[in-house]
């Protein structure tokens, strides 16, 4: 049985509201972090569910599998940041991170 | 009983996420990232990405998700360790935050219905001619990874090491 189409577009689009929706309200570098991952593995869901219609190719899932290597690597990043901007302000809330605002 | 599994994931992901939002303790928010990446590796599943919902497991609860929990440990503060500034933009970010989330989703859900991609012709082929997706993937996408996507899968293998070389070099380095 084949699952609808519509049904993973919306839940992933629901997760990438949700993402960018705990980016822009939460003041924690790490949930920040987090909410972008969910926003990544939004777009992942789409490739592959779109990926199912394409049996040779794959086009979707091999996309997909590349940009769950680039999101690893911005988690990395991500997390050296956090710990040198901690080490440098003494705090990970975003709010206290001030001194460059322009 | 495909589509009962399907939306008793849908379920838990639309919770655990949304839960994600509204919790105000961050490790809470890890572990129902866990559960959402969960639910995701096994939507993946459904859909017959076999191999990907392995990685996403192994790459994201196994990877991304304890690198966040060391970034949580290593910035905790204790309580009451530090007179707590009274929060500054949550009550102006919470209302733009909600406005832009339900408005982007109401945009994106109304182009999904009205794209109507089921009548797409690709898809409809596919559908007509029973191109569609039943058994393992992973002989074909082992061989498009090394004849068609040879280059970007070497060029992503040097970015995933400069990257973390980097970032080892970023965190390790004594101020």
């Amino acid at each position: 049985m084949q699952i609808p189409l519509e049904n993973i577009l919306i839940l992933s689009a629901f997760l990438f509201c949700i993402g960018l929706m705990i980016m822009i309200t939460k003041r924690n570098i790490v949930v920040v972090l987090m909410g972008i991952e969910l926003i990544l593995n939004a777009a992942n869901l789409n490739l592959v569910a779109f990926s199912q219609y394409d049996a040779e190719k794959l086009q979707g899932q091999v996309f997909a599998l590349f940009v769950m290597v680039v999101a690893a690597a911005e988690a990395a990043v991500g997390l050296a940041i956090l710990l040198l901007v901690y080490r440098h302000f003494k705090t990970a809330n975003l709010d206290q991170i001030s001194k460059m605002k322009g | 009983m495909v589509l009962l599994l399907f939306y008793f994931f849908c379920f838990l992901i639309v919770v655990s996420a949304f839960l994600m939002l509204l919790t105000r303790h961050i490790l809470y928010a890890a572990f129902l990232l866990l559960l959402t990446f969960l639910g995701i590796a096994a939507l993946y599943a459904l859909v017959g990405a076999d191999f990907l919902a392995v990685s996403q497991v192994v790459i994201y609860v196994g990877g991304v998700l304890v690198l966040l929990l060391f970034g949580i440990m290593l910035t905790h503060q204790p309580v009451g360790g530090q007179p707590s500034a009274a929060p500054q933009t949550e009550s102006r970010n919470l209302w733009w935050g909600a406005l832009t989330g339900i408005g982007f989703f109401a945009l994106l859900a109304q182009v999904i219905y009205k794209a109507d991609f089921t009548s797409k012709a690709w898809i409809v082929s596919a559908e007509s001619q029973k191109r569609l997706l039943n058994n393992s993937s992973i002989p074909h996408l082992g061989a498009n990874l090394m004849t068609h996507y040879l280059l970007p899968f070497e060029i992503i293998a040097i970015l995933l090491l400069v990257a973390l070389v980097g970032a080892t070099l970023l965190a390790s380095r004594k101020s």
